[in-house]
């Protein structure tokens, strides 16, 4: 049994699991009309925030509505860039613009209308939000939006993710 | 035994390594996933009308795992239902790989082989997409091709068999959808100009063998639609138009009249306002690839409902779908943040939106023509037919101070039960819904949410109260504990108390929830599809990863 323990260890590593996992490739919907690649989500070697979110989740709403009101001075300090994803379908992505605009984010906003980036990023429920480094990889992740010091949990995460590529 | 056990990863290893030497990029693959496990034990209550279920307990679940390198993506998924729980379709029995895909893209060609998901336009003609929480899964079984390689332009073609559940429906489906982009598309040309036009069109088949020994069914029906979208940097015009031909099926009694669907909608954003209206006419535009199915099954096309998707309980007691048999529906929403160091703003400013949506019925002549054209109705394009669903609400959002915020929530509703239930002889029910939902910040460990509600239905069930407190405990623990009292029922032994509570552990992206207590019978919804779950009462335990 030693053997066969040891040799599925040796299988786990040559699958190279411990590589972080990168952000997945598939086309979203800008508020602007354009679609537009995720894999091609950049911020110039800075960390970037992804939130998975919903006009009617919220939990959703009350977490980047938290960050908005710090969301300047995390900008100045790591210089990350939020990226709010929202897995509204038709019934509400026309209402995704005017509620962004009324709670004045300014965050970059995309429409999963059919929820493609969702599922190949493994999000079950929303939110769900990820940090990543500078290299589009996931660094963090979590699916609860918690009252208690949950966005500064999220900055701490980002603030380590810019630490680490300003080492590079 | 053991000798296999150990064969079997010397065996995996093998092949790993094989495989990345012989195909190059392989060894930087990733593979990831995420899990939910559901289960529930079942204790029968008369009084609720939780009916004994034989198994005593129940659980669903599923696993996703998805492999990705580089352009080439590869998933699964497991599900089981053993059996399957209540509120779910029956036909969920036992366990099976039901989805599994395999894509590609190369330079601006994507194919995928195996199960996909998609839409074209807003999906008034195609739309494959699953809920697993409400058990709906119409996943596309065959191929799919994507062609991006021209900016501004994207073609998408689909050809597959539906799913129904753990089998596929009869029909096959075909499909083409293109969407240009003016403005990309002309490059340079159009820089100056601050308007983008989208232009999109489908076609969508299916084709399903007639063997209806009575009527002659056409075998192959042709949905199309037509779409343009204007966008400025404040204004968004959007409208789809979509034809179908005569498609005689069970939902629309077999009539031989073609359907159309209107769907126009305007929003209007700056900074701290946002306004939306919409309008939408459907005349029997309901599609599946089973002319003979009946409930969530088989859907090719998704027609939105036009009203406000509600979250809190009472407010979501009685939602609506739209009617693909017929429907006028429209929509306003306007919100508006009072800027801080206002008077209505205050210190932290506020956030109010307001709400109107309705919908009726066609108004429409039978013709009483079975045995000739069977068209069955006549639309009048400008009349409205009754009543079935009206909303008026108004939301406030207001942060009183750092440790102190709320949410304010009122409305009028009214539903037509005979429609949208399908039920006989009752009143259209008026009911008054107000909703509180305070949070409070206790300090830095505890966060302690209530949420207040009542709702008024004299037409339904009288009247019903609501109270939820909610503690949030440090990064990693929640207890939850609700009542739901229908403290207002004509009938006295019918005013029960629906009383759970729920406590939550999470870390990571791991969450685990047990529950125990009543749960009141009703319609949930999400993305226009609905499920009605009965009255239960036990306990329940949910589980959920991703990694």
């Amino acid at each position: 049994m030693k053997l066969a323990a040891a040799f599925l260890l040796f299988t786990a590593f040559t699958l190279k699991q411990d590589n972080l996992q990168k952000l997945a490739a598939v086309d979203v919907k800008g508020l602007d009309g354009k679609i537009v690649n995720t894999g091609t989500f950049s911020n110039n070697g800075k960390p970037i925030v992804v939130s998975f979110w919903a006009t009617w989740c919220a939990p959703c709403k009350k977490e980047l509505n938290e960050i908005a009101e710090v969301y300047e001075e995390w900008q100045k300090e790591t210089g990350v860039k939020v990226i709010a994803v929202s897995i509204d379908d038709a019934r509400n992505s026309p209402k995704v613009k005017p509620y962004v605009e009324q709670q004045e984010w300014t965050y970059e906003v995309y429409l999963d209308e059919n929820q493609d980036f969702k599922r190949a990023m493994n999000v079950n429920n929303v939110p769900h939000t990820f940090v990543l480094n500078g290299n589009n990889e996931v660094t963090w992740q979590t699916n609860v939006y918690n009252p208690n010091g949950g966005v500064e949990d999220i900055y701490k995460h980002v603030k380590e993710a810019a630490a680490a590529a300003e080492k590079k | 035994m053991k000798k296999i056990l150990i064969l079997i990863p010397v065996a995996l290893t093998g092949i790993v390594g094989a495989l990345q030497a012989q195909i190059p990029g392989l060894g930087n693959g990733q593979i990831h996933g995420n899990f939910q496990i559901d289960a529930q034990y079942y204790n029968p209550d008369s009084a609720i009308g939780a009916p004994a279920v034989p198994e005593k307990a129940l659980s669903n679940g599923f696993g996703n795992l998805i492999y990705t390198n580089g352009k080439f993506m590869a998933g699964i998924r497991y599900e089981h239902y053993l059996n399957v729980m209540q509120g779910f379709p029956v036909e969920y029995k036992g366990t099976g790989i039901p989805y599994r895909f395999a894509t590609y893209n190369n330079d601006g060609l994507e194919i995928t082989v195996g199960s996909s998901y998609d839409q074209f336009g807003s999906g008034i003609v195609y739309r494959a997409f699953e809920d697993r929480g409400l058990g709906y899964d119409n996943a596309l079984d065959g191929a799919r091709v994507r062609f991006t390689k021209v900016k501004g332009l994207a073609i998408k073609g689909v050809w597959g068999k539906q799913r129904t559940f753990f089998t596929s429906s009869p029909g096959i489906v075909r499909g083409i959808d293109g969407e240009i982009n003016l403005n990309e598309l002309l490059g340079h040309k159009m820089d100056s100009c601050k308007t983008t036009f989208i232009l999109g069109g489908n076609f969508v088949s299916r084709y399903q063998i007639d063997q209806n020994p009575l009527l002659d069914m056409p075998q192959n029906v042709g949905a199309w639609s037509a779409r343009m979208n204007i966008i400025r940097p404040k204004l968004n015009l959007f409208g789809e138009w979509g034809y179908k031909i005569n498609d005689p099926t069970l939902g629309n009694n077999y009539i031989y009249k073609p359907g159309t669907a209107l769907f126009v909608s305007a929003t209007y954003a700056t900074k701290g306002l946002g306004i939306m209206v919409a309008a939408k006419q459907i005349d029997n535009f309901g599609f599946r690839s089973d002319r003979d199915a009946a409930g969530n099954t088989a859907i090719i096309n998704y027609l939105p409902a036009l009203t406000k998707q509600h979250t809190y309980q009472l407010a979501a007691y009685y939602p609506y779908a739209t009617q693909p048999n017929g429907e006028i529906s429209w929509q306003a929403e306007i919100g508006y943040k009072f800027k801080k160091g206002t008077a209505l703003g205050g210190k932290y400013g506020t956030s109010l939106t307001l709400n109107y949506s309705q919908a009726h019925g066609l108004d429409s002549t039978e013709l009483h023509d079975e045995a000739t054209t069977a068209l069955g109705y006549e639309t009048n394009l400008f009349g409205l037919g009754a009543l079935y669903f009206q909303d008026v609400n108004i939301e406030v959002f207001k942060k009183f101070s750092p440790n102190f915020k709320g949410t304010f929530l009122t409305g009028v509703l009214q539903y037509n039960k005979n429609v949208i239930e399908g039920k006989i002889g009752y009143p259209i029910i008026m009911t008054h819904y107000i909703v509180f939902d305070l949070i409070f910040k206790l300090n830095d460990k505890m966060t302690l949410r209530t949420d207040l509600e009542h709702m008024y239905a004299k037409e339904d069930f009288g009247s019903w109260g609501m109270g939820l407190a909610e503690l949030t405990i440090g990064e990693h623990f929640f207890v939850a504990a609700m009542d739901q009292y229908n403290y207002g029922n004509k009938h006295e032994d019918l005013r029960i108390h629906y009383m759970n509570a729920q406590a939550g552990y999470y870390w990571g992206t791991n969450r685990i929830v047990v529950g125990y207590g009543k749960q009141r019978a009703g319609i949930f919804c999400v993305g226009g599809v609905c499920r009605f779950v009965p009255a239960s009462n036990g306990f329940t335990l949910s589980i959920t990863s991703s990694f």
